[in-house]
């Protein structure tokens, strides 16, 4: 990065990384909806053919990627929230870098709650 | 002593500040205030999916045809699906727009991309509201018991 941009406020700090990550998980979170919409509307072709998709899904290395896709969703709900108190609330800008924190700590327990729980029962064993 | 620079300071103007004829009216910032307010109803749409599809009971190894069958008989479920479906899609395609018209500089290469965009979440709202709404839980291969 060059020695000028480093006096910015916004340029290679939290809130450009926040706002990094919100993008690409956004897009990731976008592209697994399309391919959900179109796996779950096999309901309508054949039961078989919905129950052959959905236990792909139900397989160790599929579950590895469900806990990215969480995780990604997870990020992007709690970030979402922290734009929409840059946006709205008074304090916002001046405390967005501590609201970042706050959604790290967040997503952190939530993804590990949830990570415990799917990943046992996807390799567990049914 | 200030020094007064007449404006334009530079005669080339960068291509991405010059892009279509611009009369959307408010039409920029109601996209804003819809990506805010639905973005906390997928919140709760999306948590309560993953809640009730992912967490509770045996989790993802519950899923199948006849699970799917079972949330789709009960109208709470239909309606939270397609709230979730419109909600989702319209936020995602919004956010993929403004992907496109940050990083595409040519207006014919935004056109094409938005153009596909479009066309494609058309085609998932249209297929994914079908589908729940003439669901049928004796389609073949179907092997619950009312069938």
């Amino acid at each position: 990065m060059s020695k000028t941009s480093s006096g910015t406020l916004y340029r290679g700090h939290e809130g450009m990384w926040s706002w990094v990550g919100h993008r690409v998980t956004g897009v990731v979170i976008f592209l697994y909806l399309l391919v959900h919409v179109l796996d779950t509307a096999l309901v309508r072709v054949d039961a078989n053919a919905y129950n052959a998709v959905i236990s792909t899904y139900q397989t160790p290395w599929m579950a590895l990627g469900e806990t990215g896709l969480v995780a990604a969703i997870l990020f992007h709900a709690f970030n979402g929230l922290r734009l929409i108190l840059v946006d709205f609330w008074k304090q916002g800008t001046k405390y967005q870098r501590q609201m970042l924190w706050g959604v790290m700590i967040l997503w952190v327990v939530v993804f590990a709650g949830f990570a415990i729980r799917h990943l046992s029962l996807a390799f567990g064993g049914h | 002593m200030s020094v007064t620079i007449p404006a334009p300071r530079s005669q080339r103007i960068d291509p991405k500040y010059k892009r279509g004829p611009k009369s959307r009216g408010s039409f920029e910032m109601l996209a804003w205030l819809f990506m805010r307010l639905s973005g906390v109803a997928l919140i709760v749409l999306i948590f309560g999916h993953l809640i009730s599809n992912l967490i509770v009971g045996d989790g993802i190894n519950a899923i199948s045809f006849g699970f799917v069958a079972g949330k789709w008989a009960d109208p709470i479920w239909q309606f939270w699906d397609l709230a979730m479906l419109w909600l989702a899609m319209l936020h995602g395609t919004n956010g993929v727009r403004t992907i496109i018209n940050d990083y595409a500089e040519k207006h014919s290469t935004r056109a094409w991309l938005k153009g596909i965009l479009y066309v494609a979440t058309i085609f998932i709202v249209v297929l994914g509201t079908l589908v729940i709404f003439t669901f049928d839980p004796c389609v073949a291969g179907s092997t619950l018991p009312q069938c």
